[in-house]
């Protein structure tokens, strides 16, 4: 037999190769079939009420017809909202737990509890935002404490991230910071939060979708079927005021709305998908520019 | 006046003893080789210098350990001010990821008061200092650009540049080479030779040939233990204790 020549075992082995590759390639496209369907019936469902006016106009006949702009408005005061409390609280305290906290049981203990908060069903935080919000600090269903238990949902994930993206600091810059005599302050003011900035803000933008999309904990503790606003204002809802919001919205639609052209809780369900979308480029693009920026 | 003296230094990482006993002094504006093989504590010793090894909680420190002949773990001593007096050099160079000038005045932003800070003083320590790290006229061209531009031998010495405007007493060099090519190696070498007692130098080395090349006094320490001190030329032709002699001739380490 000559040198180098293939065996039956090699043929074998090279023929399990292709298989595998073969069944790797078939998951993916499992995964992707799905995905562009959704897109693709939302969108053809959608059709005939995507247009600019059913953006900026109000429902009208029992939101039977008419556009979503209250919704789509509610949902922009709930996630901003929600992110100005979570994201200063969330990196603060993520900041502490990587570069303050000693390596002991307790902020083991701690680091294990926030891990495990990430990942708590909605409709518990939706609970717990009825029960402390709404009712223990008495502020009703209301803005204010939708945006709040919004708040306490995503302020895991933004810790668990931002941590991710401190500890990803080269530990030799912090050294080379000490050694010249700076404080634990100066040495995250100058070299840990500039290098760590994008990934800190790409983990933020990431729960502004996941603040969009859930209904649960609005649904319990400020967010209303139907409310009537005056258009032409931007800033239509009071804080102590109840709001629509788009996720919301779309499960009144779908599910306590009888009668209801199929093409409006699509067209709906398109804006909410369009809204997550451009968001997660926004971050995407943030982060491109940042990393180019702050290059090492 | 020593500027370095520990008396009966011992240092724990967690159950491992990485000190035991060590009195050491090391005399003003001389140059001091730590040698000894892998893991004898001469890295860790050198941290102590600074109180760097603070940082790691793990760390028990018994013992005194005097620079300019004061304890530095009197209660009055500010490790933040410590360090500015004693800087340290790494192994893998590590600059900052800012511009070659910042990486210079970082010392400066961090202690100097604001009006020592003004752009023309600031202009005036980063020549200085670049200068007397030798790297003046690579970089008087590029102050702006990031330190990554540099190749290694450059971020090296931008790495003891930026020591020199916060005028430190010691040098703690933990195997500044130890990443360099040859002709790098030299120059550093020349660099430290030509300090000619401006600072006092510590400088851990595991290339016996660069202690013999820099060092007035060697240092040889053994697990933990230190075993030998004297005159590099003492310590190299006529060490006094076996373990040292087996060392320096190659016969294990």
């Amino acid at each position: 037999m000559s040198r180098f020549a293939s065996t039956p075992a090699v043929e074998a082995k090279l023929r399990r190769e292709a298989a595998a590759g073969a069944i790797f390639l078939g998951m993916l496209i499992l995964i992707l079939l799905p995905l562009f369907a959704i897109v693709a019936y939302l969108l053809w469902q959608a059709a005939p009420s995507l247009n600019w006016r059913f953006l900026f106009s109000a429902p009208t006949h029992g939101m039977r017809e008419g556009g979503v702009w209250p919704a789509f408005i509610g949902t922009l005061y709930l996630v901003t909202l929600s992110l100005a409390v979570a994201a200063p609280i969330g990196v603060l305290a993520a900041v502490y737990l990587t570069e303050y906290a000693r390596d002991n049981w307790f902020n083991r203990a701690v680091n294990m509890a926030v891990l495990n908060l990430a990942g708590v069903p909605s409709i518990v935080h939706a609970l717990f935002g009825l029960g402390a919000f709404v009712y223990a600090a008495r502020l009703g269903y209301s803005v204010l404490a939708a945006s709040l238990t919004l708040a306490i949902m995503t302020m895991p994930v933004i810790i668990a991230s931002t941590r991710q993206a401190l500890l990803s600091v080269p530990h030799n810059f912090r050294e080379a910071c000490w050694n010249l005599g700076a404080s634990r302050l100066q040495t995250i003011r100058t070299i840990v939060l500039p290098n760590a900035i994008s990934g800190i803000l790409t983990g933020i933008i990431l729960q502004v979708s996941r603040a969009a999309g859930e209904t649960a904990p609005i649904m319990f503790t400020g967010a209303v079927f139907y409310k009537a606003i005056d258009p032409g204002t931007l800033f239509p809802y009071a804080l102590d005021e109840q709001c629509m919001a788009l996720s919301m919205h779309l499960y009144t639609l779908s599910t306590q709305t009888p009668g209801v052209a199929a093409s409006i809780p699509n067209a709906t369900a398109v804006l909410l998908l369009a809204l997550v979308f451009l968001v997660n480029s926004a971050a995407i693009g943030l982060r491109t520019i940042l990393r180019s920026r702050g290059k090492w | 006046m020593n500027a370095i003296e520990t008396r009966g230094l011992n240092l724990w990482y967690g159950d491992f003893q990485a000190l035991r006993d060590v009195t050491l002094s090391v005399e003003q504006g001389a140059v001091t080789a730590l040698i000894g093989p892998s893991g004898c504590g001469k890295t860790t010793l050198l941290r102590c210098c600074n109180r760097i090894n603070e940082r790691n909680p793990a760390v028990r420190t018994t013992g005194e350990i005097r620079i300019l002949d004061k304890n530095i773990y009197d209660p009055d001593v500010s490790p933040l001010e410590l360090r500015k007096a004693v800087g340290m050099v790494f192994q893998r160079p590590n600059p900052l990821p800012v511009s070659i000038y910042e990486n210079v005045v970082f010392g400066l932003r961090l202690h100097a008061p604001p009006e020592a800070r003004t752009r023309a003083a600031l202009d005036l320590a980063v020549e200085k200092a670049l200068t007397e790290a030798g790297l003046w006229e690579d970089v008087k061209d590029k102050l702006g650009e990031t330190a990554t531009s540099l190749q290694l031998e450059q971020r090296q010495k931008l790495c003891i540049a930026r020591l020199l405007p916060l005028q430190p007493d010691i040098l703690l060099m933990d195997e500044p080479c130890a990443a360099l090519d040859v002709t790098a190696t030299e120059n550093i070498e020349q660099l430290i030779r030509g300090w000619q007692g401006a600072y006092t130098t510590l400088i851990v080395t595991h290339n016996m040939a660069q202690a013999r090349r820099v060092s007035d006094r060697s240092v040889f320490m053994l697990s933990g233990e230190l075993v030998e001190l004297g005159s590099t030329q003492q310590v190299f032709d006529e060490p006094k204790d076996p373990r040292t002699a087996d060392y320096v001739a190659g016969r294990y380490g």
